[in-house]
């Protein structure tokens, strides 16, 4: 079972900022559920690309049913993986971002893309995609309703974290 | 913000400025004249990665970008 989600949405700062904040998202009002952060890989290849690769842990966070089916979830952390491009030539940033644990019960595979708005540089554009996959057979409709209920509010929060990093850098 | 690592979270804060400022100033201004943060980075990944270990963090072997996805190539370990 799985199901895709898109988004665009235009960020006022431009470009150069958003970066700069990107690194520096955490810790953020919204980010409480974001334990540690910490940058594994870093390289800066012959044209001139930023890859980059961070480690997350954030809280498991799951519903009273979940809880009673997954026991073996409830004590571990949820490790997440961010890697990233940046080009400065052409004012993107691209980023992978994916959970590393807990992919018995979904794995959630977002990609985001940032640029600058052309037609008006003093903006960016964010386009994300979300994946989400479970293979629990037989709960893919509770797991749809989590979805709606914590994934998506998720998604808006961190919108909401990236916005408010943003005015402070 | 903490490392994985609770011992590591002052080696991580020094790098982390260390790369902004560089970040900022160099890199998203052209600047190609080399990384300051070699050695702090160095040092800092030498905590990290102790820490990952022992926590046993499934990192290693994973491809960059993500399985099946854009770049199939493999960050080279610290």
């Amino acid at each position: 079972m799985g199901r895709y989600f898109h988004s665009e949405v235009h960020i006022q700062s431009p470009w150069h900022q958003v970066l700069a904040a990107f690194w520096q998202r955490y810790p953020n009002p919204y980010s409480g559920h974001v334990l540690t952060e910490d940058v594994l890989y870093r390289e800066v290849t012959p044209s001139n690309h930023l890859l980059s690769r961070r480690l997350l842990t954030k809280t498991n966070r799951l519903p009273g049913w979940a809880e009673r089916v997954f026991p073996a979830h409830l004590s571990r952390a949820v490790y997440v993986l961010e890697d990233s491009i940046v080009d400065p030539d052409t004012n993107t940033l691209t980023t992978k971002t994916w959970n590393l644990n807990h992919n018995t019960l979904m794995t959630v595979v977002e990609r985001c893309l940032f640029e600058e708005d052309r037609s008006r540089p003093s903006w960016t554009r964010l386009r994300r995609e979300a994946w989400i996959c479970s293979a629990v057979y037989g709960l893919a409709r509770p797991i749809q309703v989590m979805i709606r209920r914590v994934i998506v509010p998720l998604i808006r929060r961190s919108r909401r974290s990236r916005s408010t990093t943003n005015q402070e850098v | 913000m903490n490392s994985v690592g609770e011992a590591c979270t002052d080696l991580k804060r020094e790098y982390d400025q260390c790369f902004n400022r560089w970040f900022a100033e160099k890199f998203l201004k052209g600047d190609r004249s080399g990384d300051p943060c070699t050695e702090t980075f160095r040092r800092y990944q030498r905590c990290v990665q102790k820490a990952i270990k022992e926590k046993d963090i499934p990192v290693d072997g994973v491809d960059f970008m993500g399985p099946n996805k854009d770049k199939p190539e493999k960050p080279g370990s610290s």
